[in-house]
């Protein structure tokens, strides 16, 4: 384990909850692993949340999708570091269409947690908020103290194009919730919660 | 729409088939092969058109797009597909529905033969992967091949790519 290198000070079993505020305001996609649980142990079986278990690199482009099907619902895609730069140019993408409804919180702790905490770019000079910003998203914050959370909470909710926040932790490990990892279910529950039909 | 300049008259008819099949999402990596429907998707205010960095975002946007009740096609080059790979394990598992589109490079008569190594491998990885393949090697193939891939993706929940042959696209001359 590389945990003497710390990208964040903030607990992310607190600093998630206090960013996202209240999930009904959202439909959510998250990535895998770590922000998974920190959103599963938030949501608690509520059906408004898929939760991406592999397919790494994939949860901003889901979020694109599921934004432009339903635009009148805010989609918020919450992800990690390691899962984020797998995939940086859906960044890219997702600033070129720039859909009102999309919002991105990339929970960023320096490490790939889920394969025993290796160092991942972000510890050693990579700033994902100057890539989004770089890859053309107009509304970046960098959320590093309790007292920037308020704002960028907001951001989330209110920004008229894709917003992006990135959420900067320490290593300490994400909540133990239980998901479920059947995919088929979830999005049949997913699906019937957003259009009243699998 | 006849053939001409503005390419050709199945390419055209592709085009109208996916909208009357509310295919409504286009998603992309640039391509010749794909000019018309590409071309026609940016004009058309009723449908999005979204160039893509790389072919595996459009995988997991169409999934997305499912989960929002609306229905997508992915454009791509046969070498894009090895690009694909990992995430067809998310339509896999999750059982979605996904729709793509492949020109071929790499086969009937290819000149680059940086090209065949992909296009040889193409309909290989995507049976592996789970995708069922169709392949249109004239123009009367492609509307059928489209129908049945189109079933199978929003019927059956299948993932379905249909492989426009170089037989019918025409080999690129280099």
């Amino acid at each position: 384990m590389s945990k003497e290198h710390e990208v964040g000070s903030l607990d992310r079993a607190d600093a998630v909850p206090m960013l996202l505020g209240d999930l009904d305001d959202f439909i959510v996609v998250t990535g895998l692993a770590g922000p998974a649980k920190d959103v599963a142990n938030i949501a608690r079986g509520k059906p408004n949340c898929y939760y991406l278990a592999g397919a790494m690199g994939g949860a901003v482009s889901m979020g694109l999708g599921l934004a432009l099907a339903q635009p009148k619902k805010k989609v918020l895609v919450v992800t990690g570091d390691g899962e984020l730069l797998m995939n940086v140019g859906a960044l890219a993408t997702a600033a070129v269409r720039n859909p009102a409804n999309l919002a991105i919180v990339c929970v960023d702790n320096g490490h790939y947690g889920e394969t025993g905490y290796q160092l991942s770019h972000t510890t050693l000079g990579t700033d994902l908020s100057v890539m989004a910003s770089g890859a053309g998203i107009g509304t970046v914050r960098s959320v590093s103290e309790e007292s920037e959370m308020a704002e960028a909470s907001r951001v989330l909710r209110d920004s008229n194009g894709v917003s992006f926040v990135l959420l900067r932790v320490s290593t300490a490990e994400p909540p133990k919730f239980r998901r479920s990892l059947d995919a088929v279910a979830n999005k049949i529950r997913f699906r019937e919660a957003v259009l009243g039909e699998a | 729409m006849t053939a001409s300049d503005d390419g050709p008259a199945w390419a055209h008819e592709l085009y109208e088939f996916l909208k009357e099949n509310e295919i409504t999402i286009f998603s992309y990596v640039p391509d010749a092969g794909h000019r018309v429907l590409i071309d026609r998707s940016m004009a058309d205010p009723d449908v999005e058109s979204i160039a893509l960095t790389t072919e595996e975002e459009g995988v997991a946007l169409s999934a997305g797009a499912h989960l929002g009740g609306r229905r997508s096609v992915l454009l791509v080059q046969s070498s894009g597909v090895g690009n694909c790979i990992n995430m067809f394990s998310l339509t896999q598992i999750g059982r979605f529905p996904f729709l793509g589109i492949a020109s071929m490079r790499g086969e009937f008569g290819e000149g680059n033969p940086w090209q065949m190594p992909m296009g040889q491998a193409t309909q290989p990885v995507l049976e592996a992967c789970g995708v069922v393949c169709l392949k249109a090697e004239t123009p009367s193939d492609v509307i059928p091949c489209m129908t049945a891939a189109t079933t199978m993706a929003y019927k059956s929940d299948q993932a379905a790519m249909v492989l426009l042959s170089q037989r019918l696209i025409g080999a690129k001359a280099f």
